[in-house]
């Protein structure tokens, strides 16, 4: 595979993190699967699931990172486009239930039957097939930020208020999803997941699948970003995000740059949302609240924006830092939170990379 | 094939030779059989109340290169925001040629139509390198997929390197455009344009904080390239404006005062007045 080294030869932290990566992903399958319960090394399955919901995290991390880092386009609406490949995902996962839901009805998943429907509405149709729930995990999200992005980008809106509105917007499908009528399992969400592609959610080979498959899906965001970002269309875009209106003057229609970079971000988005769900066993409103969005996007700082592998650390890092913290000491998480980015912002602009970067400098003279 | 090969070869060869005024390649059908290749009628532009252009009516001849002149405030810059789209005016038309109207399209749209611009305070791409800077000012395809997919030519390398060149920032071409001095900032702008290859080029203020001696390579290559292009230049500098000029206007609070040779102008008893007078 040529195509993989040529990619990263000038990405000393994208070499390591794709090197580590690698080993753990040879090393969780043995330590889950081949080590013995009894012994001390033996990973449980719940770690291995928790590893697993950070590499989406990470995944969300990146995609954020695409359009902040890069284009200084700041989404605080990210959350949503992972609640709505993940809700995709769930719509698959809720009808592979068939007959084996509480109710037993062979098509409606329970809290319909609950609620009294008939029929499947028709925006369930088509999500029995898994080719086809994919295909929505990608395209829901892809048409949203496509209209969203044209009406904000055509009308120049940038900085705080695209900030606001994308707020704006997650928090609205968090109440439309909140809404029983609206056919999403209102406030419970989805869940009571049996199998994906007739493997047995609860097994322990499921779970590494599902853990690889993140892996796999970072790796190759992590390649199709960083292509995108050493391409010429990359050096447009930072052109964008340095001096919009100089870029304009020569010639790149720079609103199309923006919808487009913003369209691919929303993808990856949703991809991460997807392959959350079956880790964590459900998907509800709540994935679309405005503290979701505001929380990733501290994940980038605090790894360092811009650089793709800093989002990845930052998300990792914060996630590990956020299941010690909500374990120990549940109330004192969003304070310790908010004071990491007040701190990062003042004393780390370049996050936990630039700090790196700048060690290493010094130890180079 | 071998035939086609070597005369391809002997293309490039002459092109490299008319290094400083290479070929145009926009569109064809720029009507400007009339002679002007811009023109500005009527034009008026208010902020808040205040007019900058104050019905204006200027037109540049294709291939001229026409030096404006007139004090702080007199509505030079605002003249070029409105030609590349940036302001629009109040009234007025502006057409390139006899078929383009400017004021129905938008900033990289009018780019696109071959008008580039060097704005009075540089603004180059701090962040990217100057070889980054150049490569993006290119003539190519500017839409999205196209510059995904983009790679140097040979050929395209060829040209950044001789532009490279043209404005004495070979050493520097892997450094951040950032640390450039602010001479060196507007050469970098002035490789841009040369770059971007532009029927018509609006240049503002180009040697504010260029020594004697660039100032002199500025005004030698601004010469070199009209003919081929037209070029509007603003400038304060009235030794410049002597050394380059044709065609002087003078404009003075939006709107013109007087248009001529630089000593017909000068001896304008109006123009002394408000301008050179003080
Ligand atoms: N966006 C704006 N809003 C309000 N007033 C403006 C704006 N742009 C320009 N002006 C005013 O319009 C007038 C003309 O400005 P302009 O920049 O065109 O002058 P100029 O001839 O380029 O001057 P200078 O030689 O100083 O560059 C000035 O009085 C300026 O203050
Ligand atoms: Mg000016």
């Amino acid at each position: 595979m040529r195509l993989f080294p040529s990619l990263l030869d000038n990405d000393r932290g994208g070499r390591i993190f794709m090197g580590l990566l690698g080993v753990v992903c040879v090393l969780v399958p043995i330590f889950n699967l081949a080590v013995p319960e009894t012994s001390p090394f033996h990973m449980s399955t719940y770690t291995v699931t928790l590893l697993g919901k950070y590499l989406t995290f990470a995944l969300l991390a990146l995609s954020v990172d695409l359009i902040w880092g890069y284009c200084g386009i700041l989404s605080l609406g990210h959350g949503a486009f992972f609640a709505l490949g993940g809700y995709a995902m769930g719509m698959h996962l809720m009808r592979q239930i068939g007959e084996r839901g509480v109710y037993g009805h062979p098509v409606l998943p329970d809290f319909m039957v609950f609620l009294n429907w008939e029929k499947l509405p028709w925006y369930w149709y088509g999500f029995d097939q898994f080719w086809f729930a994919m295909l929505m995990v990608m395209l829901v999200p892809g048409l949203l930020a496509l209209v969203f992005g044209w009406l904000a980008f055509r009308s120049r809106v940038t900085g705080v208020y695209l900030s606001i509105i994308t707020q704006a917007l997650t928090f609205a499908l968090m109440l439309a999803f909140f809404r029983n009528e609206m056919g999403f399992g209102g406030n419970n969400g989805l869940t009571d997941f049996k199998d994906i592609l007739g493997f047995n959610l609860q097994s322990d080979g499921t779970r590494i699948g599902i853990f690889l498959a993140s892996a796999i899906a970072l790796t190759l965001a992590y390649l199709a970003c960083r292509y995108i970002v050493d391409s010429k269309m990359g050096r447009v875009v930072k052109a964008v995000r340095d001096a919009e209106d100089r870029t304009r003057f020569l010639g790149y229609r720079v609103e199309q740059y923006k919808l487009w970079l913003f369209v691919f971000s929303a993808v990856l988005a949703g991809i991460a949302g997807a392959l959350y769900v079956p880790q964590v066993g459900i998907i509800n409103p709540g994935e679309f609240s405005p503290i979701n969005s505001i929380e990733l996007v501290i994940w980038v700082a605090v790894g360092g924006r811009g650089t793709l592998y800093g989002a990845i650390a930052g998300a990792l890092l914060v996630n590990y830092g956020k299941t010690y913290f909500t374990a120990a000491m549940p109330e004192v998480w969003l304070f310790a939170l908010g004071l990491l980015f007040v701190l990062v912002t003042r004393f780390l602009p370049a996050g936990i990379v630039g700090l790196l970067r700048r060690r290493g400098a010094e130890a180079a003279t | 094939m071998k035939t086609l090969e070597k005369m391809r070869a002997a293309m490039r060869r002459e092109r490299s030779l008319r290094r400083m005024a290479p070929d145009i390649v926009y569109d064809p059908d720029l009507d400007t059989s009339h002679g002007p290749i811009l023109y500005l009628e009527n034009i008026t532009v208010s902020f808040d109340g205040f007019k900058a252009l104050n019905d204006l009516n200027l037109y540049i001849d294709d291939g001229e290169l026409r030096c404006i002149i007139g004090p702080n405030g007199a509505g030079k810059t605002t003249m070029m925001d409105v030609i590349t789209g940036k302001t629009r005016p109040d009234a007025g038309t502006v057409f390139f040629g006899q078929t383009i109207d400017l004021l129905r399209l938008n900033e990289p749209e009018i780019a696109a139509e071959g008008i580039g611009r060097k704005f009075q305070k540089p603004t180059v791409f701090e962040q990217q390198t100057v070889h980054e800077n150049l490569e993006l000012a290119m003539h190519a395809d500017k839409r999205v997929w196209p510059t995904l997919r983009a790679r140097l030519t040979g050929e395209q390398r060829d040209r950044i390197g001789e532009v490279l060149d043209i404005i004495g920032l070979t050493a520097q071409c892997q450094s951040r455009a950032g640390l450039l001095s602010h001479g060196q900032k507007q050469w970098l702008e002035i490789g841009m344009l040369l770059m971007q290859n532009p029927r018509l080029l609006l240049v503002d203020e180009p040697v504010a904080g260029m020594t004697g001696h660039e100032t002199e390579r500025t005004a030698e290559l601004l010469n070199s390239l009209a003919g081929q292009h037209s070029v509007v230049v603003v400038e304060h500098d009235m030794e410049f404006v002597r050394s380059i000029a044709r065609t002087v206007t003078v404009l003075h609070e939006g709107s013109v005062l007087a248009e001529g040779d630089m000593n017909e102008v000068q001896n304008d008893p109006k123009v002394i007045e408000v301008y050179l007078g003080e």
